[in-house]
């Protein structure tokens, strides 16, 4: 009966990381990539990690390990997610054309990287043109 | 079937065709950020096959060697996303 439990468990586990390498192959966008990966890596992952500590029951420091793990991937993924945007954003990777909106054009400060909520008066010159007016400013 | 079989000859097929997706998105990659995630990634897949072997195996010792893989993983994509923010440019 356990084993049916857990073999549901690893089934669902492995297709969602099967969607996310696809999703990371066919995106066409590094926001889209990320967006779609960090989240079903980590369901399945943590479904993994799940079956483990069901599948030790005797040994209690096996499941500890196990949901410790699971506990640090659940805290920790969207931390590193989250880092790694934003720098993305800074060194201006490149959007997919079909974009439709970008609510942070202008509210980065150039020079020492902080958000602003409102757009800063020195971006404000370089709002007319938002294409080129980042590029601009950084050389 | 049992558990150690079906993980064997299904679950881990599934995690090796999702390693090679990955891997051809780490050499193609345009920028570095979507390597950067590429690695992120692999090395949550990794975890996941370590997990999955442990079980078909039965030992539980390599749960310790995941454990190590997580916090790897966490510690490079944040030293990697500082020094190209330090770095800045593509």
């Amino acid at each position: 009966m356990i084993d049916i439990i857990l073999a549901v468990f690893c089934t669902i586990g492995a297709l969602a990381i099967l969607i996310a390498a696809i999703g990371i192959l066919r995106m066409p966008d590094f926001y889209l990539r990320l967006s779609v990966t960090v989240k079903a890596a980590t369901l399945g992952g943590g479904l993994f990690l799940l079956c483990a500590a069901f599948y030790f029951p005797e040994e209690v420091s096996v499941t500890t390990k196990a949901l410790a793990i699971l506990f640090f991937l659940v805290l920790t993924a969207p931390v590193a997610a989250h880092l790694i945007a934003r720098t993305a954003y800074l060194i201006d990777t490149e959007q997919w054309k079909g974009t439709i909106q970008d609510d942070l054009v202008g509210m980065y400060d150039k020079e020492n990287h902080t958000l602003h909520s409102e757009i800063p008066p020195q971006n404000l010159s370089g709002e007319m043109e938002p294409e080129s007016g980042p590029d601009e400013n950084k050389r | 079937m049992t558990l150690d079989s079906y993980i064997d000859y299904v679950i881990l097929p599934i995690l090796a065709i999702a390693l090679l997706l990955v891997f051809v998105r780490l050499f193609k990659g345009p920028t570095i950020v979507d390597r950067v995630i590429a690695l992120d990634l692999l090395i949550t897949i990794g975890i996941s096959v370590i997990t999955a072997y442990s079980i078909s195996r039965g030992k539980s010792t390599f749960i310790d060697v995941a454990m190590i893989l997580a916090l790897i993983a966490f510690l490079s994509t944040i030293a990697f996303s500082y020094y190209i923010e330090k770095r800045g440019r593509k």
